[in-house]
């Protein structure tokens, strides 16, 4: 079921953007700061509600409260945990839209991160690696149709940062709608299916990443003369 | 998780015997004259008083602590323990605290207001910043009328009653005041109680929690009506009785999976133990006139409140 956004319109932060999203892809929303890029990723997932045009979820405008919950999952930037919860009771609370422990969801999602062998750790033990797969694995256990993820690959290593991608593929490939705001160009590149460029809360670029994340785009949205190296699907940005 | 449910739970059963017999005079049912007036006029009401006062500081204790995601939250930061103390000090000065129903009922008008001033300010925008505050401010207020309120008590035997009602004690309460206590408690722990599961996803803070389906609104009329109705109660019929709040969630917490949800039950319960307790030691204590329980675990609670910080200094995750 697709979602879509018409001229979604937000005082100051953004202009009239027009989008429709596939279910079973990855789709990154790019910009430099200040574009508006996490406005308009909780936009489409129901968490601002913008003037004027309203997001549709399939025909139907998105649903709110719990059904909403249920159908949309949401990773803010900032990973706040604020008790010394266990990994499992962590990724347990992706369940509370559904009113159920949800055992069995939640072992999967910790074994879709890898995590089970941490199942009863305290989440203060873990490394910054292993709390954002657990982060990621409480928004899996509420087996949403969609993921909004805001930055979810700051502050992660190389390897994190690779395996976090293939998890979140792995749900694209089970038909979950992935949506996520990246400011690694190169990974936006060779990771997303589609690419969203923002500029001054308006959409500057929208395609494949080879086209919307071409030279031209960069040094006209960012303002930096870059060229890409090597092939497609192993990208380089390198500026200058 | 429910294992500190039935270990408090048995606790308490344990205790509230131990509290019937407990006095400056012990009591032997066998022998001593009068035991079971003494018994079902004052010593049961007291120990029942403890254990709903108790109940309802450490349920409201537990769920500040989850909705401000901060574990030095009280429930006296909301404005309502404070408001309604308020309510009662003006009973005093007006002159209509002789009246076993006229004091309980202005603390509960006093508590009332400040619930409805801090739903008046923070409602609208079900910020938890702004709602902290808004409590905080109403706190600050209710507390400096209170001091107007002392230092310009009609006369000095006012002044004495005012001073000593908000030390906080349940001595010389009866049915009276369990009757008015009990319901409201009862009403404000479920309340509460309702709040948990937002208390839960609040964990993740407020834009997670809202992706969870959380109305922030609905979440804050449920916190400010489940305190007001536990808090106000038990000052209303108790004065001033701090720290349960704030000690009791601490005590409780790695007994459960620390989710706030699990926590509410089992702290109105280890309050309702903590109070039962120290009104006993308050009793049984060899001093001139009895210990206000207020002072009591104020004694014990400001220490434990500096060690809390001492640790949390100590571990970067609080």
């Amino acid at each position: 079921m697709t979602l879509a956004a018409r001229s979604l319109k937000l005082a100051n932060r953004l202009d009239g953007v027009s989008v429709v999203l596939e279910p079973g892809r990855i789709t990154a929303i790019c910009g430099p700061n200040g574009a508006g890029k996490s406005t308009l990723l909780q936009c489409l997932a129901g968490l601002l509600a913008p003037d004027g045009d309203e997001v549709l979820l399939g025909d139907a405008p998105l649903p709110t409260g719990r059904e909403r919950a249920r159908r949309i999952g949401y990773l803010p930037q900032v990973g706040e945990i604020a008790w010394d919860l266990s990994v499992a009771g962590l990724a347990g609370l992706g369940r509370l839209p559904h009113g159920d422990r949800g055992e069995e969801q939640v072992a999967a999602a910790l074994a879709a991160v890898d995590l089970t062998h941490l199942a009863n750790r305290p989440v203060s033990t873990l490394s910054g690696g292993e709390r954002a797969r657990a982060l990621l694995a409480r928004v899996l256990a509420g087996e949403p149709d969609w993921i909004f993820a805001d930055e979810p690959l700051a502050a992660l290593d190389l390897a994190h940062q690779l395996a976090l991608l293939a998890r979140l593929r792995e749900a694209a490939a089970r038909g979950t709608g992935v949506v996520l705001v990246l400011h690694d160009l190169a990974l936006a590149m060779n990771h997303a299916d589609r690419v969203l460029v923002l500029e001054r809360g308006a959409l500057a670029a929208d395609g494949a990443p080879e086209q919307a994340l071409s030279e031209a785009t960069i040094a006209s949205v960012w303002g930096v003369a870059a060229h890409w190296l090597g092939e497609p699907g192993a990208r380089a940005l390198v500026a200058g | 998780m429910t294992r500190p449910i039935p270990l408090f739970t048995l606790l308490i059963l344990l205790a509230i015997p131990l509290s019937l017999l407990a006095g400056r005079v012990w009591l032997d049912p066998w022998t001593t004259p009068n035991a079971t007036i003494i018994l079902a006029e004052l010593r049961l009401p007291r120990a029942l008083l403890a254990v709903i006062v108790g109940a309802g500081l450490g349920a409201a204790g537990a769920a500040m602590q989850g909705y401000l995601r901060n574990p030095l939250a009280d429930p006296g930061l909301f404005g309502i323990a404070p408001g309604a103390a308020l309510g009662a000090v003006a009973s005093f000065w007006f002159g209509y605290a002789a009246s076993a129903w006229l004091l309980p009922l202005f603390a509960l008008a006093g508590a009332g207001v400040a619930m409805a001033l801090l739903a008046l300010i923070a409602g609208r925008s079900a910020g938890v910043a702004l709602f902290t505050l808004a409590g905080m401010m109403i706190a600050s207020l209710a507390g400096a009328l209170m001091s107007l309120a002392i230092s310009l008590a009609p006369n000095a035997f006012a002044m004495s009653e005012i001073v000593s009602w908000l030390m906080g004690a349940l001595t010389d309460r009866g049915w009276a005041e369990v009757r008015l206590a009990a319901p409201l408690t009862l009403a404000g722990v479920v309340l509460l109680r309702l709040a948990g599961p937002g208390l839960d996803a609040l964990t993740l803070g407020e834009p997670a929690a809202r992706s969870l389906g959380v109305n922030p609104a609905r979440q804050q009329w449920l916190l400010i009506l489940g305190t007001g109705l536990t808090v106000g109660a038990g000052v209303a019929v108790a004065g001033i009785v701090g720290f349960v709040g704030l000690i009791v969630p601490h005590l409780v917490r790695p007994l459960t999976d620390r989710r706030p949800s699990s926590l509410i039950l089992p702290s109105a319960l280890a309050g309702a133990l903590l109070v039962l307790i120290a009104d006993c030691v308050c009793r049984v204590l060899p001093l001139v006139t009895e210990l206000r329980l207020g002072i009591a675990l104020s004694i014990v609670g400001a220490p434990f409140f500096l060690w809390l910080l001492l640790r949390m200094r100590r571990e970067a995750w609080l």
